[in-house]
């Protein structure tokens, strides 16, 4: 009754010591812990980590932050992946691999949920955190405070999944969790809560970025900067943004109602007394396919970027590109219904859905052509950037195809929930925006941290990758037509699969070859990191205004905010350069203080979760009021802001100048200034 | 070297047999009216988009090694970013694309509706199936039988498949024949498929229903009248018969079911099944 009481239905019984796999991933990430807090401790780094990065509001920060929680979930979701790639391998005929089915879904579920909302999803809010108001010339996002609030969210929802690894237990019905499998008859036990509020946090924490990033855009940018002046990296998080808004309430209701359903025993889902589960399939789906746009729009802008700056061109039809873009925004919410065609809608209801998923087709085929025709008459460098960006526009022609395919529902009626379906969004997700994301991390990596990453082990990364995914997806497609079905754990030796998914799993082990290159290319950049220094702040020669400050980029950005008269702003200047290198007259620049409110938040919106995961009652009310009182305590907080002093601004963009634009001359000025001096300055006091 | 060579042993002792198993594409071999049409959309779709997906290949391939940095031969117009000529093609291509394919669909989704009765000169079967955890149970009223995880039908009879289930989503495909239709909780769908060959093809679910959702298989056979005869005269001699009470027995979860035969069957039973469901609660009902 007291236990009841206090932990609700969590016994020691949810932990399952009697599985060796379980227990091991869970001292690895127990150790891996032990080994971050114990060098933390070691080093006395705890106060640098709290004070520089923890409670930090500077949009640079929270978007690292963004991108190692993104690179830690890209582990254990590619994990996940090489597990399910070696049950298929192993579980045929007589033998039934080394993972039960029961195990074995949550694989499959966790793999989904992982790589969507908290591989894709953080590392596309890093990036655009990063780039964002450094390309629109503003010194952070519109609301510093809630972005660090977003990105803990995300955290809380990304803990409670990596919890769910070993308090309990995680969905086994697939990323999307359809009723009426995930209702209480049929899933009851927790994995379907730790599901449903690990995506309600961090969907919550989506939606307060779209929110923050949508205001940056149309309130914060530089003078002369209209928006049709604005980079298309910025363009396409504006149209990925608006996505954001509109889509992300329909996931948090429709997780609502399954909750309610689980919850309180209410019909919204079920198959009796007036509940339809099919609503949930269309809900999730209304969110569900914008997601999708969600993630590619943004990738699509990197692509843009990268493109224009390796063939050192104008972007090729600039306006088309913007145009394209909000197509794709408006079409995303009319497609939803050609992830289910075979619920039996009816031939009119499925052509018309049909139609409008191809019609899709004809703005991003456009922009492929476009950025082909920029590197028509370039002058092309091959840096890894621009390789992801070769390998995906190759790679993505191959995914639209068997997409505007499977937009067709005769064929669907055919490949859906087949492999086939399995190899093209993987071909999509992987090919546009995996590389993407990668591609832009490379390509921004300077700005953020003062050096380049190694090319070579790059390149390395991408060939793997490129090789690797060909090689563990070509497969798949033919699976497809072999009569595959998606997420089976256990099959007979009569099919003849067996060959493809050897040769699929192969792959797996290319692409980790290649992952295993992307962190030996972390390890080398960062010990070499001397040797890669760039010191011109333009190390790819760039084009649009991030490239014009110092690398690193300064806690404030921009010493004097930039005004701007055309697009591709910075490649402008440096065209039309004159040599007055005079210095200019610095001001007081106004910055946000650093806030752990957004951390606390985040820490019980998790405990919130869990509670209520495990029906903990009083830890419910109790979390519930601890994040409502954090947000209020905030409030009362009057001293927020400061300003740094023109002086200091001087003296900051001397030093880094002076490395700049004369790293052989010593400058006198200079010799006061020690590199100790600059941290202080980053923290102020919060 | 050693290493490459065991390597290369590997690639090998992989890649053999796939060759010599030979590739069992189910959906690219047909054997039924349904099929065989979507066989021939997949292939003409494929083609017709093609002829945009190598040439963007190839212009992307050929551009990367025309316009690279060190051929300082190559023109080079870093000014050059606007062509409305060009544009004007390339918004064209597409459309006229689309504009093919968009008719295709229009066309095929009516023709290849899984709800649309087949025209043909014999009278159509009917077998209704529900999808339980993790079995299909086949009901043939007109032959008062019923069967788990087998089927058996004429060639060149219309099947009208009525398709529910009891428990969680699935879907009900035989890949050879046609394609696939959810079976629903609650709700009845239709698909209608007619075999042209003789021969035991692969039935299976393609949504994913639970832990025993990978042995929810069935084998549905398309012999000749006389066999299909034979056959129902055989499944008529079972000891069983389709109760209610043998029906809630089935409910029991079980995955990789043998094949099992009933009748006389309970005819009800698919049509209580569906209509569970749409009752009010009880609480309603009786007025509390």
């Amino acid at each position: 009754m007291l236990q009841k009481l206090l932990f609700g239905n969590l016994t020691l019984a949810a932990i399952p010591f009697h599985n060796p796999i379980i227990m091991g991933a869970a001292v690895f990430m127990c150790l891996a812990a032990a080994c971050i807090v114990g060098s933390l401790l070691y080093f006395k780094k705890w106060t640098w980590l709290w004070k520089e990065w923890l409670t930090s509001v500077d949009h640079k920060k929270i978007g690292v932050m963004y991108i190692v929680l993104a690179f830690i979930m890209l582990t254990r979701g590619f994990m996940d992946a090489v597990m399910m790639r070696l049950q298929l391998v192993m579980s045929v005929g007589a033998s039934h691999g080394y993972l039960p089915p029961e195990h074995y879904n949550q694989i499959f579920t966790a793999h989904g949920v992982i790589m969507i909302f908290f591989m894709a999803m953080p590392f596309m809010f890093g990036l655009i955190n990063i780039v964002l108001p450094l390309q629109i010339g503003a010194r952070d996002v519109a609301f510093p405070y809630l972005n660090s609030l977003s990105f803990w969210l995300a955290v809380a929802g990304a803990a409670l999944i990596n919890i769910s690894l070993v308090v309990g237990d995680f969905a086994g019905t697939g990323w999307l969790a359809y009723p009426p499998l995930s209702e209480m008859a049929y899933s009851p036990s927790v994995g379907v809560d730790y599901y449903i509020w690990a995506l309600q946090i961090s969907g919550v924490g989506s939606l307060l970025s779209a929110i923050n990033f949508l205001v940056t855009i149309f309130k914060m940018r530089c003078p002369g900067m209209t928006l049709m002046k604005m980079p298309i990296f910025v363009w396409t998080v504006l149209c990925a943004m608006i996505l954001v808004v509109l889509a992300f309430p329909v996931l948090t209701v429709t997780l609502g109602m399954l909750f309610l359903d689980r919850y309180f025993g209410m019909h919204f889902f079920t198959a009796d007394f007036g509940g339809n589960a099919m609503m949930y399939i269309n809900m999730i789906w209304i969110w569900g396919h914008p997601e999708v746009y969600i993630l590619m729009l943004p990738a699509f802008g990197i692509y843009s970027e990268i493109v224009a700056t390796f063939s050192k061109k104008y972007l090729f039809g600039y306006a088309t590109m913007v145009w394209a873009s909000l197509s794709i925004t408006v079409l995303a919410f009319v497609v939803w219904l050609h992830h289910f065609f075979t619920m039996g809608a009816g031939a009119d209801v499925n052509a018309f859905f049909g139609i409008a998923t191809m019609i899709i087709s004809i703005p991003t085929g456009v922009k492929v052509f476009n950025w082909l025709f920029t590197m028509y008459r370039g002058r092309i460098t091959f840096s890894s950037p621009m390789l992801w960006t070769v390998g995906f526009m190759i790679t993505f022609v191959i995914g639209g195809m068997t997409g505007v395919m499977m937009a067709i529902p005769a064929i669907d009626f055919q490949v859906h929930n087949s492999l086939f379906l399995i190899a093209h969004f993987h071909n999509v997700i992987i090919g546009g925006v995996v590389f993407g994301y990668l591609g832009g991390f490379t390509y921004w990596f300077p700005k953020v941290f003062g050096f380049k990453l190694n090319e070579r082990l790059g390149k390395a990364a991408f060939w793997c990758w490129l090789i690797g995914f060909y090689v563990a997806f070509i497969p798949l497609y033919i699976l497809g037509f072999m009569g595959m079905t998606r997420r089976l754990s256990h099959y007979d030796a009569a099919t003849g699969w067996r060959p493809y998914l050897i040769i699929a799993a192969i792959g797996a082990g290319i692409i980790a070859i290649g992952f295993i290159f992307q962190v030996l290319q972390l390890l080398v950049s960062i010990k070499n990191r001397e040797a890669y220094r760039d010191t011109t702040g333009d190390v790819w020669n760039g084009r649009t205004l991030e490239w014009s400050i110092p690398s690193p980029a300064p806690f404030y950005n921009f010493a004097i905010t930039p005004v701007v008269d055309s697009k591709d702003a910075f490649w402008k200047i440096k065209q039309e350069k004159n040599s007055s290198e005079a210095e200019p007259h610095y001001e007081d620049i106004h910055m946000p203080k650093n806030t752990s409110t957004g951390l606390w938040v985040g820490l019980f919106a998790g405990i919130f979760g869990f509670a209520f995961t495990w029906h903990i009652t009083w830890l419910i009310v109790a979390s519930l009021m601890a994040v409502v009182g954090a947000v209020i305590a905030r409030t009362f907080n009057m001293s927020t802001d400061y300003y740094v002093t023109a002086d200091e601004v001087r003296r900051i963009e001397r030093q880094s100048r002076s490395g700049a634009l004369a790293p052989q001359k010593s400058n006198s000025t200079d010799d006061d200034v020690t590199d100790d001096d600059l941290p202080d300055l980053e923290t102020e006091p919060a | 070297m050693i290493k490459l060579k065991k390597l290369s042993a590997i690639v090998f002792a992989s890649v053999l047999p796939l060759l010599l198993s030979g590739c069992k594409a189910v959906m690219l071999d047909p054997k039924g009216i349904i099929a065989s049409q979507e066989k021939y959309i997949i292939l003409f779709s494929a083609a017709l988009m093609l002829i945009v997906v190598i040439p963007v290949i190839l212009l992307t391939l050929i551009f990367s090694w025309r316009y690279r940095e060190e051929n300082i031969k190559a023109t080079y117009a870093p000014e050059w970013a606007h062509s409305l000529f060009l544009e004007i093609i390339w918004w064209s291509i597409p459309c006229v694309i689309i504009v093919v394919l968009g008719a295709v669909t229009w066309i095929s989704s009516h023709r290849l509706d899984p709800y649309r009765p087949l025209v043909a000169t014999n009278k159509p079967i009917t077998i209704e199936v529900i999808a339980l955890r993790w079995k299909w149970l086949f009901i043939y009223p007109e032959q008062n039988i019923a069967t788990i995880n087998f089927i058996q039908f004429p060639v060149n009879v219309p099947v009208r498949f009525l398709i529910t289930s009891e428990g969680p989503m699935n879907s009900f495909q035989i890949p050879q024949l046609g394609g696939q239709i959810y079976a629903m909780a609650g709700m009845q769908t239709k698909l209608h498929l007619m075999a042209d060959t003789e021969g035991d093809y692969q039935g299976l679910s393609s949504n994913f229903s639970g832990d025993g959702f990978s042995g929810m298989k069935f084998i549905a056979k398309a012999s000749t009248p006389e066999a299909f005869n034979r056959w129902v005269k055989s499944v008529k001699k079972s000891q069983a018969s389709l109760t209610v009470e043998v029906y809630r027995q089935l409910l029991v979860p079980r995955s990789e079911v043998p094949v099992r035969y009933y009748s006389p069957i309970n005819k009800d039973i698919f049509n209580h099944v569906v209509m569970k469901g749409m009752m009010p609660m009880p609480d309603v009902t009786e007025g509390k």
